[in-house]
């Protein structure tokens, strides 16, 4: 079992060490098509469905690029400032896995399609500029099962099954140089790296981009060095690394770890170590040292990738507006306050609102549905609020009966209700749940009335002057008009009969 | 004479003429095969009634006037390297062993849409590494002129099974001269294409960027015939060249008429020599002289770097077939051996026993060398080095055809020699591709021709022609043209001085 690692205080930590940071994050794109063959690259499906000889590595089989998957890889290196190589080429990544088909890695070496690179990052408001070293192409392995463990992994496992449908899938690997200088806030840089970065992805459309799914993996590397030494020192690789708060939680704990290893005079063995989501910390995984020789050599079942300059920047003319740039803009157009905007980029609504703006709604009803109500049931139902479905036209539609007077917030609910449940539009699901406002002045005095005689004490406190009593009468309205009623004007009416 | 004996060009007549159908035709050869291959060992798999039902279905197309091509009914052999769907692809390696391919290989995919019944898999040596054959897990093939000797390697299968008429064509593949080889040991016609002339895609890789499919066959005209089936663009192979083929039956045609006036012939000074046999050297001189009477102008080039080509071949090849191989790793297909008393075997330790019964010593060898090849440390000493002497023979080339429209030398540097002769001594083995290897390692063209019997032994010697790259037509022509000659000069086909063999 794992011994239990001794940590140092974190304000301890910083107080010895300077902390540095690296982050090789795996992005998988969502072309239609694998990186070297015809099969569809798309999420889930009956395990070996999505394969054919070249994905599965039979003999004499051979690879083909996807032109696509060149296009994003290259739309992803211009929107991190990167240099696009003028030619370049794949290598084989060569070690032997069961998941691995051809027992290489059909990857890129010292010649990536990107390399030289920036993102600048808002750290709770202020600006960190994480370098970036290379994006590379790279094709993603098959996923291993393992059976009869308790834990799913293979120490314990009595069998192991393979699904090489992930196999061929083509990933960008986005690697930074190190990152140093970040001190106390080397966690929440690590954090607000990896969740621009997604942003980013998010915005050029290349990816889904889900951590949980695995569409985007991040590796964390840390090291310590002695405060003010200003070198690196031995780093290790966490991986296993599925939210943004495990980025910011792992780095913090990495940091805390090293520093009781190096507090004792130990020293850091280079490793690759597990993240575990539930404890909060990460475990020894396989050694791995310098010496490990991947034997790269060029691809020689490949020509090189040579994009012309013209294509490439036709490319950069397909580039979005940049994420932190648009979001300025946008806090701007929508006058939301700084609090307001960083709760709805926290929460991801950032372009849901945008839509729903769009399609008519005020930026503060657009952020009240998405960030609560909706948000919410998101939770609830365990969804990503993407995956919720309520579009922002729907939205828009609801909030548009709010503002006419058709619906109240209380009854704003029960439609999205019926949303929910795949009842229609939200003028339907008005009509045939009955939702409406009563606006019927003769109906709404008679509820009034028998409200005043069915309570015939609180009416004379009201007679009196107290007109705070009103809500039990106004109360008891609406109870009787099944909500469907403005209670506005059910108080108008109760003030004017007893005045 | 007999229908099997005669060319592939005659066969497709004879169809033609109403003389003969396919049916009969394929059902000869399967005979022949039967006949001789106990012998011979030319054949891993027959496919005998796969290719009587593609004969048959020859015979219908040709009686509804709806022929594929010139070779529509032609029976051919296929070298055991290429994926061939429901049929067995072994490699010659007992580590593929029953592995069946789910797919066509693009040159047996465009055999069968050419119309070419395709008789069954030829022997190789395992995983086409090798000079003799005789590194076949299933046993050597014999060489047709004397079964005490090699038919060369990689592709005696292919080179046997022509010369003794067990097919009237085949395919080779040729990664340092494993098609022309066994040609010029086996007084048959070989071809290695330009690189990327002919689609690799279900080749079974040795060395990816070295290897080349092509035609063996016993006359120039039925290479020419036969690449113009099997070569041209694939998209499902990054190397292929995309541009047409030039015309190879013409140029063979033409050739055929024996005028070679304003073609300039290069002899290449450093393939001759020291260690080359007298006899092979006779042959090689007088087929100058034919050249010369067609009409040519014969020059000396130097190629001074192709002393270093072997050397660079040793180290490219092994390299990229060390990766290659790593494939075969018992997780998917082929054979899987558990290691001994461990019935809860890992399924790395599952690899290496596979690995390790299914793998035979050259292979090893060469896993070796390729793996210590690419090591970190020794990456630039030796695959980098490798890869700046492949860069100066593609000069050296260059340079000589500029003073030459081809470049002949003999195709090897003796005829066959005895079975076992060299199985213990790889470096003698290795020398046997000395003049061949120069082209792959530039992608350049290149073709065996007969020249005759070495005085010495009776036995065959090869003539190679190269050309520069998507120039294969020049071999075609030259060769053509030389062929013609000899053939007046024998008074008929080299193989008809072979020996008959038991039950001919």
């Amino acid at each position: 079992m794992t011994m239990t690692d001794t940590l140092v205080g974190f304000d301890d930590v910083l107080a010895s060490y300077d902390p540095a940071l690296g982050l090789e994050v795996h992005v998988e794109l969502n072309t239609n098509t694998k990186m070297f063959c015809g099969c569809p690259a798309v999420f889930g499906g009956e395990p070996n469905t999505q394969v054919c000889p070249t994905c599965l590595g039979l003999p004499g089989a051979m690879p083909v690029v996807n032109a696509k998957a060149i296009e994003s890889a290259i739309r992803i290196g211009l929107a991190l400032n990167c240099e696009i190589a003028e030619w370049c080429r794949f290598a084989r990544k060569n070690y032997f896995y069961p998941d691995m088909p051809k027992n290489f890695q059909t990857s890129q070496y010292d010649e990536p399609i990107a390399f030289e690179g920036y993102l600048d990052v808002d750290v709770d408001g202020e600006m960190f500029r994480v370098e970036i070293e290379r994006a590379h192409m790279e094709e993603d392995t098959g996923k291993s099962l393992h059976v009869g463990g308790a834990t799913g992994r293979i120490h314990g496992a009595d069998h192991s099954l393979v699904d090489y449908n992930r196999a061929g899938i083509p990933l960008i690997e986005i690697v930074t140089k190190p990152i140093q200088g970040a001190g106390e806030k080397a966690p929440a840089v690590a954090r607000a790296y990896v969740s621009q970065l997604r942003d980013l992805i998010l915005a050029l459309g290349v990816s889904e981009a889900r951590m949980d799914q695995g569409n985007l993996r991040a590796d964390v590397n840390l090291s310590l060095a002695p405060k003010g030494s200003g070198v690196l020192g031995t780093r290790t690789e966490t991986k296993n690394v599925n939210s943004f708060r495990s980025v910011e939680r792992a780095v913090r704990y990495e940091m805390q770890r090293h520093a009781g290893i190096l507090d004792a005079g130990g020293s850091i063995l280079q490793e690759t170590r597990h993240w575990h989501e539930d404890t909060g910390i990460t475990t020894s995984g396989r050694e791995k040292s310098d010496a490990e020789d991947y034997r790269y050599f060029p691809e020689p079942d490949l020509v090189p990738v040579a994009p012309s300059r013209e294509s490439v920047e036709e490319l950069r003319g397909t580039l979005p507006e940049n994420p932190l740039l648009k979001r300025a803009r946008l806090q701007g157009d929508w006058g939301y306050t700084d609090l307001e905007m960083r709760d709805v980029i926290a929460a991801g609504v950032v372009g849901l609102i945008e839509e729903t703006v769009a399609a008519g709604a005020s930026p503060q009803a657009a952020r009240k549905w998405w960030l609560s109500e909706l948000g919410r049931r998101a939770n609830d139902a365990g969804l990503d609020i993407t995956d919720l479905d309520v579009t922002p036209a729907q939205v828009a539609a609801v909030q548009a009966l709010v503002d006419s007077g058709s619906l109240n917030d209380k009854l704003a609910r029960q439609v999205f209700d019926g949303l929910l449940a795949g009842e229609g539009t939200p003028e339907e699901i008005v009509a045939a749940r009955g939702l409406a406002i009563v606006s019927d002045e003769g109906a709404l005095s008679a509820a009034v009335d028998a409200a005043i005689a069915a309570n015939p004490d609180v009416a004379d406190k009201i007679r009196d002057g107290k007109v705070a009593a009103a809500g039990a009468l106004i109360g008891a309205v609406m109870k009787e008009m099944r909500g469907q009623a403005d209670a506005g004007r059910v108080r108008e009416l109760v003030l004017e009969k007893l005045s | 004479m007999s229908l099997i004996q005669r060319t592939a060009a005659e066969l497709a007549d004879a169809l033609a003429a109403g003389e003969t159908t396919s049916v009969e035709l394929t059902q000869l050869h399967l005979d022949r095969i039967a006949a001789v291959d106990g012998v011979v060992h030319a054949f891993l798999h027959v496919d005998a009634e796969g290719a009587l039902a593609q004969a048959a279905e020859s015979d219908a197309r040709r009686a509804a006037g709806a022929l594929l091509s010139a070779l529509d009914g032609v029976p051919i052999a296929v070298k055991d390297v290429l994926a061939t769907e429901g049929l067995p692809t072994t490699c010659g390696s007992k580590i593929l062993e029953g592995w069946i391919p789910p797919y066509d290989a693009t040159v047996v995919a465009r055999l069968r849409a050419a119309g070419l019944p395709i008789l069954g898999k030829t022997n190789m040596d395992e995983f086409a590494m090798g000079s003799s054959t005789e590194h076949s897990a299933y046993g050597p093939t014999h060489n047709p002129w004397d079964l005490e000797r090699i038919p060369g390697g990689s592709g005696g299968g292919s080179a046997a099974a022509v010369a003794a008429f067990e097919a009237p064509l085949a395919i080779g593949t040729d990664t340092g001269g494993s098609i022309r080889q066994p040609g010029a040991v086996t007084g048959t016609v070989g071809v290695k294409p330009t690189y990327g002339g002919v689609s690799r895609y279900g080749l079974v890789a040795l060395a990816n960027s070295l290897d080349q499919a092509g035609p063996v066959t016993r006359t120039v005209l039925d290479s020419a015939l036969l690449h113009e089936v099997i070569g041209g663009h694939d998209p499902k192979d990054s190397t292929s060249i995309d541009q047409p083929l030039p015309d190879l039956v013409a140029a063979a045609r033409l050739g055929a008429t024996g005028d070679l006036s304003g073609v300039r012939v290069g002899v290449i000074t450093e393939l001759s020599g020291d260690g080359w046999q007298p006899g092979v050297m006779d042959r090689f001189q007088e087929s100058v002289d034919l050249l010369v009477k067609a009409g040519a102008e014969v020059v000396e080039v130097s190629c001074p770097n192709f002393v270093h080509a072997m050397a660079a071949y040793y180290l490219i090849l092994p390299a990229e077939a060390s990766s290659n191989l790593a494939k075969f790793d018992a997780m998917r297909y082929g054979l899987r051996v558990w290691p001994e008393g461990k019935p809860d075997a890992s399924a790395e330790e599952v690899m290496r026993a596979s690995r390790d019964a299914g793998f035979g010593d050259e292979v090893k060898r060469r896993i070796i060398l390729g793996t210590y090849a690419l090591s970190s440390g020794y990456y630039d000493a030796f695959y980098g080095q490798a890869q700046k002497v492949r860069t100066l023979i593609s000069r050296d080339f260059e340079a000589a055809f500029e003073k030459a429209d081809v470049l002949v030398s003999p195709t090897a540097p003796t005829t066959a020699f005895k079975l076992g002769e060299k199985l213990d001594d790889p470096i003698a083995m290795y020398l046997n591709d000395l003049a061949t290897i120069p082209a792959n390692l530039a992608g350049v063209p290149g073709i065996s021709v007969p020249s005759g019997l070495a005085e010495e032994d009776g036995l065959p010697a090869g003539f190679q022609i190269l050309a520069p790259a998507l120039a294969d037509d020049r071999c075609y022509r030259v060769g053509a043209a030389l062929e013609a000659a000899l053939l007046a000069q024998w008074g008929g086909p080299l193989l008809d001085k072979a020996p008959a063999l038991e039950g001919a």
